[in-house]
């Protein structure tokens, strides 16, 4: 494994300066890192932002096989089975960075949560608000209409061209909030980002749909 | 406020000597075996007579406790006094299991006292037993045979669980390795044990799906495989469906020839389960023949029956078909086609069955994979993983919660918390309000499952969170957190956020031995719990002084020069004087000493710290901690 290793807690601290104490040989461990310089031990884990948790740019556009690359790597350090045979507190740090590391993850794979993600650290409100109530006239008339279609459509061809608009439509929605985010325009980025949380939606209901004849056909 | 600890958090491990091996133990419906692995390979153990199965089978005689052949050889004799398939009864509830009482090859006892744990209690040998109990026979059992070729005590183990366990089963099989005083160093899930024996030995890369069909459970997963990472995508399957259940179909069909010839009567237990083996028999022998003939005997009548394997294939179709319904439904959870898939390990004895490889080759449109023994390769898994944990490797295991688990919400629904498919561990919340003005209580149900509505799904725990101060319905926010560690349990906090308010709680597992019930047993069990339990407590805490020795030892060799001479003198008084201690056999001295050592390094301590905040308001060695760290990493 690299000796270099920095885990993204670290980089969110860099400039400030604070000192923790270590649990196990009580020197002192700048706030974040994951290991104490003195006698190694593991600490727990601190308050952690999600990007810097997977050591990337807090961006929209994030490299997908970097995030994975560098989740590994995380999760080989951290793992809980890297620990089986420290002492029970050890055991529980590993768990609850182990636990961050998924929940980072989880949140940055998926284009919708990391926009939602990023809306809520740049201060944007909430798409939708926190009821997450569409109010977009534009999106609710479109949803409607190709909720209806879907209902309608009884063969596999039919839910395939839904199939494709809509993933048609996830690539366009894609590309423009990244411009919005590069621009740091966050009113249209909260407008888009609720345009495809409406957009996977629909890819998802209609991939049951498709499941769903398949089978009793 | 303190977590609500559904179950017991991992205790610390303790020192163990270097030869002394971890194992690998696949505790199967059907089967049961036991592995070990050294410098990544792995073997399966094997009695006198070099078989590595040993059937997961107790008697119960009044000479004593028989496991595996001799106890299967009774099954037919003496049925009352004997168990088999235990593992189905693993984590159920009483009320499930009468519900079902009538097909099952059980007695089922209904204790006049109530035990208070809702667990299932089997009649057996004149005793009141529980599945907990009866497993831990298995483990003793192929433990004692482990312990033969390996020359020393077994007391360390991974266990494998089919990946649908629920909540319940799987603290129950951590239970039954508590009775045999076995500690379980990880549960891990039977189809990922499969893939990493696979994927090691045939450095195996890319999209893997694991087909395990056994004799009482069925999961299918998919995995990645790359550069020593075992991923797992999705996992699907039901704990409920095995060749146990092939077995019933057959019987069933057997029994209505016989009624149509010989006119209805009912079965005594021991002749259903003879019905039973002369089934496993039929299915066992059309894996080979295409056609046989078998008779039942039961109340001194004879019938026979023909059966071809055609006519077999029609009768367990529907059973296949399930198994082929969820392999589409995983495929989809992990987002992947068949085309991806590069190869389909087939695992289980009921693999063997030529139906359901064929209808595995057709869906997945490759010939399934057997390079190793379907029956051997989850139990080699497991001793890869026991190895991996104790010694140590290079791989990695990325593994999922196969079920959904969420909280009672109005109206009977189920709010789900953790979705089935997400990686452990894990840790998710949903907050919950009061719906009464003035309310000071919330009841919090936990449930496992797939549905939408309460009953459909696994009960695992309720408790109440009191104490909530009085406020207008809905302004309470109580967040319940819902955490899963890597062995695939759960724990479950609650709190009330607006508050703060600190509240303990108490939680009553709805199917699960009770501390009370627990401690009973192990007394039972072991004559010397007492002395035992003074053993344990005096080795941890030499573990304990030992670590401290470490930071203290470790602390010297960084910041000694802020010590006078003085006070490193006093400091390696210290030090030795706790060495001493820990040589010795006195819990007392040991803690007494650790507790000098924290006492007479806190000074020491002080100084440490102002030099790194000193070092760190000048910028000067907060870089340098920096790098220290970094190279101070676990690697
Ligand atoms: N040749 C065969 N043909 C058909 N079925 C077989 C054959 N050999 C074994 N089986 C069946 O395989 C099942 C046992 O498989 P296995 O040993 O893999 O189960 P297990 O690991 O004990 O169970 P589980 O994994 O479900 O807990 C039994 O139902 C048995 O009848
Ligand atoms: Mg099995
Ligand atoms: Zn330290």
């Amino acid at each position: 494994m690299s000796a270099t290793q920095t885990d993204g807690a670290d980089r969110a601290m860099a400039g400030k300066t604070s000192i923790a104490q270590c649990w196990s040989c009580q020197g002192p461990v700048a706030q974040g890192q994951s290991f104490c310089p003195t006698c190694q031990a593991i600490q727990p884990p601190g308050n952690p932002e999600h990007f810097a948790q997977l050591a990337m740019e807090p961006t929209f556009d994030v490299d997908l096989a970097q995030l994975e690359q560098n989740y590994f790597r995380l999760q080989r350090t951290f793992h809980p089975d890297s620990f089986a045979a420290k002492s029970a507190k050890e055991q529980e740090f590993s768990l609850r960075h182990t636990t961050n590391l998924n929940d980072a993850l989880k949140t940055l794979k998926s284009p919708v949560l990391r926009a939602e993600y990023l809306l809520q650290m740049r201060g944007a409100p909430a798409a939708g608000g926190p009821e997450k109530t569409v109010n977009d006239e534009g999106i609710l008339m479109e949803a409607m209409e190709t909720r209806e279609a879907l209902a309608e459509a009884d063969s596999p061809s039919d839910v395939e061209a839904i199939v494709a608009v809509a993933q048609a439509g996830i690539l366009d929605c894609t590309t423009d909030l990244s411009v919005a985010f590069a621009d740091g325009d966050l009113t249209a980025a909260s407008a888009l980002t609720l345009r495809l949380t409406y957009l996977f939606k629909l890819d998802d209901e209609a991939a049951q749909r498709a499941r769903i004849l398949s089978r009793s056909a | 406020m303190a977590p609500l600890q559904i179950h017991e958090p991992g205790k610390t491990p303790l020192p163990h000597a270097k030869d002394q091996v971890a194992v690998g133990i696949d505790l199967g419906t059907t089967n049961t075996l036991i592995a070990v692995a050294r410098e990544g390979r792995p073997e399966v153990l094997r009695d006198q007579n070099g078989h590595a199965l040993l059937p997961s089978v107790v008697a119960y005689t009044p000479e004593g406790i028989l496991v595996g052949k001799p106890a299967r050889h009774a099954l037919l004799d003496d049925p009352h006094n004997v168990v088999a398939s235990v593992k189905r009864l693993m984590g159920r509830g009483a009320e499930d299991i009468r519900a079902v009482a009538g097909s099952l090859p059980y007695d089922i006892d209904t204790p006049n006292d109530d035990t208070g744990d809702g667990m299932v209690r089997l009649k057996v040998g004149g005793r009141s037993l529980t599945p907990v109990e009866i497993s831990a026979e298995l483990l003793r059992g192929v433990a004692a045979r482990a312990e033969t070729s390996l020359g020393h005590k077994v007391d360390r183990a991974v266990i494998t669980v089919p990946a649908h366990f629920d909540d319940a089963a799987r603290a129950a099989t951590k239970d039954a390795a508590r009775l045999a005083e076995i500690e379980v160093l990880r549960l891990v899930n039977e189809p990922t044990a499969a893939a990493l024996a696979y994927g090691l030995e045939k450095g195996a890369e890319g999209i893997y799906a694991v087909y395990d069909f056994g004799g009482g459970t069925f999961d299918i997963s998919v995995l990645r495989l790359q550069m020593g990472v075992f991923q797992v995508l999705a996992t699907g399957g039901d704990a409920q469906l095995g060749g146990d259940d092939i077995d019933h179909v057959i019987a069933e069909h057997f029994m209505q020839e016989r009624i149509a010839s010989l006119g209805a009567s009912t079965l005594s237990a021991g002749e259903a389960r003879m019905a039973l083996m002369s089934a496993r028999l039929a299915k066992e022998c059309l894996t080979t023949e295409v056609t046989g003939n078998w008779n039942l005997d039961a109340g001194g009548e004879q019938s026979s029956h023909d059966l071809d394997r055609t006519t077999m294939d029609r009768l367990i179709g529907p059973l296949v078909e399930r198994t082929i319904d969820h392999c589409r439904d995983v495929l989809a959870d992990a987002e992947v086609s068949s085309a991806d898939i590069k190869g389909v390990v087939l695992v289980g004895g009921s693999t063997r069955v030529p139906l359901v490889a064929r209808r595995v080759a057709e869906f997945f449109g490759s010939i399934p994979l057997v390079d190793i023994d379907p029956d051997e390769v989850v139990a080699l898994g497991a001793a890869l993983q026991a190895e991996a944990l104790t010694v140590g490797s290079d791989q990695l295991l990325l593994d999922v919660a196969p079920l959904s688990l969420g909280i009672e919400t109005m109206g009977g629904l189920v709010e789900k918390v953790v979705r089935r498919n997400t990686p452990v561990p894990a840790a998710q919340y949903q907050e919950f309000t009061t719906y009464q003005d003035g309310q000071t209580a919330l009841m919090i149900h936990v449930l496992q499952g797939e549905r939408e509505l309460v009953d459909q799904n696994r009960s695992l725990a309720r408790f109440e969170l009191t104490g909530i101060p009085p406020m207008v319905a809905g302004a309470a926010r109580v967040r319940v957190t819902f955490m899963v560690d890597a062995d695939g349990l759960l724990t479950v906090r609650a709190e009330e956020a607006t508050t703060g308010v600190q509240q303990e709680v108490a939680v009553k597992p709805s199917y699960g031995l009770n501390d009370k019930t627990m401690a009973a047993m192990l007394r039972a069990s072991l004559e010397n719990a007492q002395g035992d339990m003074a053993a344990r407590l005096l080795r941890e805490s030499k573990v304990e002084a030992e670590r401290i020795a470490l930071a203290v030892d470790a602390a010297l060799v960084t910041d000694g020069d802020l010590l006078s001479d003085d006070e490193r003198t006093v400091i390696d008084g210290l030090l030795a004087a706790m060495r001493s201690a820990v040589a010795g056999e006195d819990r007392d001295a040991v803690e007494a000493s650790a507790a000098a050592i924290n006492q007479g390094t806190s000074a020491f301590a002080q100084k440490r710290m102002d030099r790194g905040i000193r070092g760190a308001l000048t910028g000067v060695s907060v870089s340098h901690l920096a790098e220290t760290v970094d190279s101070g990493a676990k690697t």
